[in-house]
């Protein structure tokens, strides 16, 4: 790891200040990915901004169907959330199933979603769920936020504060998990609501991050059961290849996937 | 046996310090002044060295110094070496191209080491070693053993045209392919035997002191054989003649092979102590590990199991390409020919066996031995050729096995072993009722009901451990004895401490031999330690691997507890006015048989020390050493069956039952024991099920250089084992003891791919069957 | 260079580190608390599992200024009065550990999984939780043993391995 500087902040604003006045800072969540990639020598911020004790940052607040998940929430809690259980459970499930125990109790929804890594679950439940990114200056659509491989909407500075999302009639995430490393190799998070809309949002697989499947989408509004998959076709053509798996199977996955994520629901 | 001696399931007395974090590993050692390491290594798998430039690095903060290959040279520091000798069919002796320890003129390898850079803090010298230039100028790659032996592929020694180290061959040809053109039936199959890296958790690491004042060395290392070490640093490498140099290899985490070997680094951080007038501790990182530590497997075979009209087997013809990576590792010559090809008759009655096998050089990491070691490629090998053959013939697997079963012992392979005892039926039989062999089609037929596909393989494996004898070692080209030594000191108080050659990673030797004390002496084991791993406190030794230190290393210790119980006789006698043929030694005393006379043991060991009243012309003191030297290996077999489900739509195979049953002889811990196949299996079903390593072919970048693309068992891809015994005693050494460290590495991976191809119906599937691999054959035509 | 202060096993101590300085490398090299051990770079073998604020966490992924202020728990501040924590002494009963690099971390999180489970834990969740922690030795056969017998001795498990 490169010389780096750290700084705890008390408070989204003390937070936004302390990576404003940076050379080339970074925020701080749980670390689960950034400190790895600092010891790789692949990143080398100046300054770190730990956003662990940002009270305002943290909890999960349940009014109703609508949900707001602060971002420094960990994946732990979000998992063992009962008030969370209660209307969206797929969330709770997805977040039960990112790496280990321990990077459970570090690694948070801001962190994950922030970084939109390709193989990450938590970018497709907020696609799916078609949540908004609350940021500390504006709230972006999940649709609009997920631009690229580790790329997002957030602008030099701009801090993920919370996430909201109505909860959905039903909804459920199904993980191929990579052998080796266990992220995703395909996941697939399909939701449904109560007017019958649906989205169907593939991590882990696609060569341009996380998508939705409009096909999928459109089978599954007319008929909500995995044999509407049936005759859906995943092109192969976007989709990544590796020593684990080559595009064919991925899309073969993702088809399994969304078709027992359905059943699930 | 006693509540502590042999056959006890005693817990382990090493256990209390690993439990509380009390272990002392290498990493964990100190010294006053010490100073970090790190290598600068080759991003490159082939490219000529035009200029090293340390100077910024040098001036970098916390920067000791940074030095270089020339300087290595100028030192006198040697090649490292391949400590077994084999020729060529052609009578011409393998050719081996030099291995520096810190590579001057050509990389070979990425993760090759071309400098080492020398701080106050590992930050500092990561921070150094970055700034240190080296001008590469970029050779073409060959990663694939096959490959790198046509015509016009990239060279990589000199010594070495076409990179063929050695053409060998064992067996008879001319039979060979007589009885292949008379057979009823040839099953034919190309098999190939994955690239593996052995992964102790513990990384390596060492730390190199030098003394100016007394112009000593000290090592600490993560070594499985210290002595091993040491001999060949000083014969070969000219760090320091033994007798200035001290090697010590503390607790170690974990060798599978791996850190048999001296690798450049131990020899660098002595010569670099020496150089910078400060100790030097370098610890390798995972990543490190995966491009530098020692690999494992790498075969490609083309088979040839003929069968008369009896489905006998009369004919096996055998042609292996092996990889042997940038250099000859220590041992990499030995493993896929006496460790290999002398294990291809199997279980099996086979009157005529040929194999012919080439060796490679690859721009690749060394490749030696793994857990196993030549034995898990004869077995995978042959056992996936019988059950192949089985298909084929139309009979069943156990059949056929049983069909061409050795009955009768001694018995002489075609391939020099010589089996001294076994029973392959026994073990069949325990397998196949343990996992309910005969109820596997109402399972199969319960399972497809649920749209899973299951399937059924087993494998009968047959390994040979504690090589020797060491006169034929020697003929056969070994650079070095395979005997044990272990010394016995009887304090004066009467606790017990055995030196010993053996070395402990992991197997509980501090357990196990001192349960062979209790159970001679009537001591506990509290009083008894067991000395290893230093080789200022212990007498020569060969250290641990092939599964030898039950049967060679306790052997050492019986043969020298024989000498201190004759001793103790004779003292004891001469106490109590007795003769010593009438001693008897019981729950730690010395008794005069027949009567109520009886002398303590701590009161006999003060005797001894006191000297006051010993027999005329005995000398003082109770310690004896014994050196052992085997008369013939021992052959541990079993069968092993697997039972999996696989998921069609995914590929996914889940293992339903693992079942394992051994023949190992007597068995001096059975919780040990247990322990070791435990863990054999879960290395053999991760090689079948997960692990491979990946080479770019068209640069040798290392694919899976971390856990994040290697694939490591975990406790969620195992199932638990089904495990249990039953023993012929090996008759050649005084324990009856065959070995059980590797036998769990060496039979699961046929078993589990036997399963995984009967279950989907396609006999083509190459390991690791990852899920990607299983769902393809699954939809293929066989 | 920062001093830190946090407690550890206990007591409080405090050290002169770098701010990229790791939790683990602050353990083993300031405080000479050498059972924290690193087995990988990537954040996946669990060998450096410490529990802070009564949480198992990844202490080669966290730095040691994270911690500042936090309680760490590690190998070493387990046992009490000489006496093995029931996680310990399984493990020791059903031989869960070989060469022991592992075994650290393995019996950090086995102590945290009880804590999270209770009387839930079975062979399968067992196997599942062990997810972030790798041992090369034992194919975890007697590690799930231990954890639920260790999960029984705490307070109640419903399903023995064996």
């Amino acid at each position: 790891m490169y010389e780096t500087h750290y700084h705890r902040a008390s408070s989204i604003q003390d937070a936004v200040k302390l990576k404003q006045a940076a050379e080339e800072g970074k925020y701080l969540a749980g670390g689960m990915t950034l400190i790895p990639t600092m010891k790789q020598r692949l990143a080398a911020p100046t300054d770190l901004v730990d956003l662990r004790h940002v009270a305002e940052m943290r909890g999960i607040k349940v009014t109703g169907k609508t949900v707001r998940i602060g971002a420094a929430t960990t994946h732990s809690e979000v998992a063992s959330s009962a008030e969370l259980a209660a209307v969206c459970p797929a969330i709770c499930g997805l977040a039960s199933h990112i790496g280990d125990p321990h990077v459970r109790h570090m690694g948070t929804i801001g962190g994950s979603i922030a970084n939109n890594d390709p193989a990450a679950d938590y970018p497709s439940a907020m696609l799916a769920l078609d949540a908004t990114i609350v940021t500390d200056r504006r709230e972006i659509a999940a649709g609009d936020f997920f631009t690229g491989l580790f790329e997002t909407a957030l602008e030099d500075g701009e801090l993920v504060t919370a996430i909201t999302f109505e909860a959905p009639a039903k909804a459920a995430y199904q993980k191929f998990a990579n052998p080796a490393s266990r992220y995703a190799m395909a996941g697939v998070f399909v939701a449904r609501r109560d007017n019958g809309d649906v989205r169907v949002a593939v991590t882990g697989a696609g060569s341009n991050g996380v998508f939705r499947h409009r096909d999928m989408e459109a089978a599954l509004s007319s008929n909500w059961s995995p044999d509407a998959l049936a005759s859906v076709t995943v092109d192969a053509s976007d989709l990544l290849s590796d020593i684990h798996a080559d595009a064919t199977y991925r899309a073969n996955l993702v088809k399994v996937m969304a078709k027992r994520a359905v059943a699930a629901a | 046996m006693g509540v502590e001696g042999i056959g006890a399931r005693v817990a382990r007395k090493e256990d209390k310090r690993f439990l509380t974090g009390k272990g002392r590993y290498t990493d964990d050692m100190s010294v006053p002044g010490m100073k970090y390491a790190i290598f600068v290594r080759s991003p490159y798998a082939h490219a000529k060295i035009r200029s090293i430039d340390a100077a910024a690095a040098r001036a970098m903060p916390g920067v000791i110094d940074v030095l270089d290959g020339k300087q290595l040279l100028a030192d006198g520091i040697g090649n490292l070496i391949c400590g077994w000798m084999i020729h060529s069919k052609d009578g011409s002796p393998m050719k081996m191209g030099a291995w520096r320890p810190l590579a001057h003129e050509t990389v070979r390898y990425v993760g090759d080491a071309v400098a080492i850079v020398v701080a106050d803090s590992i930050a500092e010298a990561k921070d150094a070693a970055e700034a240190v230039v080296v001008d590469y100028q970029e050779l073409p790659v060959v990663t694939d053993a096959t490959k790198a032996l046509e015509p016009g592929q990239p060279q990589l020694h000199p010594e070495a045209p076409n990179n063929l180290i050695f053409d060998w061959q064992i067996g008879d040809p001319a039979a060979t392919d007589k009885a292949i053109a008379s057979a009823a039936h040839v099953t034919e199959i190309t098999i190939h035997n994955n690239r593996l890296s052995p992964n102790p958790m513990e990384p390596r690491a060492t730390l190199g002191i030098y003394d100016g004042g007394d112009d000593h060395y000290t090592c600490y290392t993560t070594s499985q054989n210290p002595h091993v070490a040491r001999l060949v640093m000083s014969a070969f490498y000219n760090v320091a003649p033994e007798n200035k140099l001290r090697v010590i290899a503390p607790d170690v985490g974990g060798g599978f092979g791996s850190k048999i070997y001296i690798y450049p680094e131990e020899i660098v951080c002595l010569w670099a102590s020496k150089r910078t007038g400060v100790p030097v501790k370098w610890t390798s990182d995972r990543t490190e590990a995966f491009l530098t530590d020692a690999h494992g497997r790498d075969h490609l075979s083309t088979v040839k199991m003929a069968f008369d009209a009896d489905n006998r087997i009369i004919g096996l013809k055998v042609d292996t390409t092996a990889n042997l990576g940038a250099y000859m590792s220590l041992f990499s010559s030995a493993v896929p020919t006496y460790l290999y090809a002398t294990l291809l008759s199997g279980q099996y009655d086979i009157p005529a066996i040929h194999a012919n096998v080439r060796t490679v050089y690859t721009n690749t990491a060394p490749v030696d031995a793994y857990r196993g070691a030549g034995r898990p490629e004869a077995t995978y090998l042959l056992e996936r050729t019988m059950e192949t053959a089985a298909r084929e013939l139309g009979v069943s697997p156990a059949e056929l096995r049983r069909v061409n079963f050795i009955r009768s012992f001694p018995h002489q392979t075609p391939v020099i072993m010589n089996y001294d005892a076994g029973d392959y039926e026994a073990s069949l039989d325990a397998a196949m009722q343990a996992s309910d062999w005969n109820g596997f089609a109402a399972r199969k037929a319960e399972a497809a009901k649920r749209g899973m596909k299951r399937g059924i393989g087993m494998s009968c494996y047959i390994e040979a451990c504690g090589i020797a004898p060491s006169a034929a070692v020697g003929s056969l080209g070994a650079g070095v004895g395979l005997w044990e030594s272990a010394e016995v000191r009887v304090n004066a108080v009467g606790t017990i401490e055995v030196l010993t050659g053996s070395h402990s990673h992991g197997q509980g030797h501090e357990t196990t031999f001192a349960q062979l004390v209790a159970d001679r002496f009537g001591v506990p084991i509290d009083s008894v330690n067991i000395v290893h791993g230093d080789t200022d406190k212990v007498q020569m030794g060969m250290g641990t691997y092939g599964s030898r230190s039950g049967a060679v290393g306790m052997s050492a210790v019986v043969k020298a507890l024989d000498k201190v119980e004759a001793k103790a006789k004779k003292i004891a006698a001469h106490l109590m006015e007795a003769d010593e043929s009438d001693i008897v030694i019981e729950n730690g005393e010395l008794k005069v048989a027949g009567t109520d006379k009886t002398v303590p043991w701590f009161q006999m060991a003060l005797a001894a020390y006191t000297a006051h009243n010993l027999p005329p012309g005995m000398e003082p003191g109770l310690k004896e050493g014994a050196f052992y030297d085997p008369a013939n290996f021992t052959f541990p077999a079993g069968c092993y069956i697997c039972e999996v489900e696989v998921d069609p739509e995914t590929g996914v195979t889940k293992i339903i039952q693992f079942v394992a049953a051994d023949d190992f002889g007597n068995i001096i811990n059975p919780m040990i024991v247990e322990g070791q196949v435990h863990g054999g299996l879960a290395q053999g079903i991760g090689q079948a099920l997960l692990e491979g390593v990946h080479y770019d072919p068209a640069n040798g970048q290392l694919l899976t250089a971390s856990y994040m693309d290697y694939a490591m068992p975990r406790a969620d891809d195992l199932p638990s084992f089904t495990v249990s015994t039953s023993n012929t005693p090996c008759p050649n050494n005084p324990l009856g003891i065959k070995g059980c460290g590797e036998a769990g590495a060496i039979g699961s991976p046929p078993a589990l791919i036997n399963a995984i191809t009967d279950a989907i119906g396609n006999n083509r599937l190459t390991m690791p069957a990852t899920p990607q691999k299983v769902w393809a054959a699954a939809h293929a035509a066989n | 260079m920062a001093k830190i202060t946090m407690t550890v096993n206990g007591r409080q101590v405090s050290g002169q580190c770098d701010d990229r300085t790791l939790l683990v490398h602050f353990i083993r090299e300031n405080l000479g608390l050498t059972g924290t051990h690193v087995g990988c770079d990537t954040s996946q073998c669990g060998a450096c599992v410490v529990h802070m604020d009564g949480m198992s966490v990844k202490s080669c992924s966290t730095l040691a200024a994270q911690a500042a202020g936090s309680e760490i728990t590690t190998i070493e501040g387990l046992a009490a009065n000489g006496e093995l924590h029931p996680v310990q002494a399984a493990f020791k009963a059903n031989h869960g550990l070989q060469c022991g690099f592992c075994t650290p971390g393995m019996v950090m999180t086995a102590v945290d999984m009880i804590r999270r489970h209770g009387g839930q834990l079975d062979e399968a969740t067992v196997r599942a939780e062990l997810e972030g922690n790798i041992c090369r030795c034992t194919g975890y056969h007697n590690i799930v043993k231990a954890i639920l017998a260790a999960a029984v001795e705490m307070g109640g498990a419903r399903v023995a391995a064996e």
